[in-house]
């Protein structure tokens, strides 16, 4: 690996991964890569609640977006006020990883793009019924169809980096 | 015990379950929960096309591409394993305005009628299909992450532009649902 030089290149390789993500790697930790098959446990079980608490259901988010139902209000909302409190006694009992890293937490700056962006990924949400992630579950449910939205929602992410100079931020 | 799990779960049980995903990414090593990320990687791994935002170390973030198999996985076990075979239960003002487009199959996670392969070259499954995934990838990675990165990860740790980016994302699906949609369906 070419980055193993400690200083500038991995900062900026840092810089570059969080850009536009808020969902990036913090840990400075190398691991084997069998380390990652927690990930796919803790994703797996994440999936499972998916399909279970039909968060995958295209007529589930057609509800919510009509009022017609508090079920995703409540899911949504629960899931925030449970991570709220989560991160805070990480924060406060400075917990740290399992493998004694300490927990760190990035802060996102505000950029027009997280106006632009969200009403276009509003407006595909409301189409696909599924954001990334029921995206993943419904294909493992068998709806074999749903490749095609999530190939397409890899299409909109590469367009989006192509021109992401070019598009207001 | 299998007989419960394998009925559909209530909000309360499952919202704090999907909530507890955050603890559980940051003590298994200090990761923020994130699914859209995983699109980027993909890019990053397959087409990098010397695109600058898709140059970086892509190796790192193999642990979100690992998560993301999980959930698909996920998927599967939920279906085959745990599923009592119930549809399910929609509100009937939604049933009713959908058998207006002639959508009256509600077996599946998606309207079948609407979304299958058959489907694939008519118009209105064309835009939900292609169109819908493509503003999810184009618009979850302007926005900087969809509703795991921001609506759970970002409103979590407290963060203003994840709440603006989540108001965002309402508003459009809102708009979708409720008049674009409709018009897309009559098409």
């Amino acid at each position: 690996m070419q980055n193993n030089k400690p200083g500038t290149t991995i900062e900026a390789d840092h810089e570059l991964r969080a850009m536009d993500a808020i969902c990036i790697n913090e840990s400075q930790n190398r691991h084997k890569w069998y380390y990652n098959f927690k990930y796919l446990v803790a994703g797996a079980i994440l999936g499972i609640i998916f399909v279970k608490a039909e968060v995958i259901s295209w007529f589930r988010i057609q509800e919510m977006f009509r009022l017609q139902s508090f079920h995703m209000y409540g899911i949504i909302g629960s899931a925030v006020l449970v991570g709220m409190l989560s991160v805070g006694l990480i924060k406060a009992f400075k917990i740290k990883t399992v493998h004694g890293e300490n927990i760190t937490f990035t802060k996102k700056k505000f950029n027009k793009g997280q106006v632009y962006g969200g009403l276009l990924f509003g407006l595909g949400w409301g189409l696909t019924g599924a954001c990334p992630g029921p995206l993943f579950a419904q294909i493992g449910t068998g709806a074999t169809v749903v490749i095609v939205p999530l190939l397409s929602a890899v299409a909109g992410t590469w367009v989006y980096g192509r021109f992401r100079t070019q598009l207001p931020h | 015990m299998l007989e419960i799990m394998k009925q559909p779960w209530p909000w309360y049980l499952a919202g704090p379950l999907i909530g507890l995903t955050v603890p559980a990414l940051l003590i298994l090593g200090n990761k923020s929960f994130g699914i859209s990320s995983s699109l980027r990687h993909v890019c990053a791994i397959c087409l990098p096309s010397k695109i600058p935002f898709f140059q970086y170390e892509w190796k790192r973030e193999v642990w979100n591409l690992f998560f993301t198999s999980g959930i698909f996985l996920g998927g599967m076990i939920a279906a085959y394993h745990l599923s009592d075979h119930a549809r399910v239960k929609i509100h009937q003002d939604l049933v009713n305005e959908l058998s207006v487009y002639g959508v009256t199959d509600f077996s599946s996670t998606v309207p079948k009628d609407l979304v299958s392969w058959g489907k694939l070259m008519t118009l209105p499954g064309m835009i939900m299909m292609i169109g819908g995934g493509f503003l999810v990838g184009f618009g979850a990675r302007y926005a900087g992450g969809c509703t795991s990165g921001h609506a759970i990860m970002g409103l979590s740790t407290l963060q203003w532009p994840s709440l603006v980016a989540t108001i965002c994302f309402m508003i459009g699906g809102f708009a979708m649902a409720n008049w674009i949609l409709p018009a897309i369906l009559t098409l």
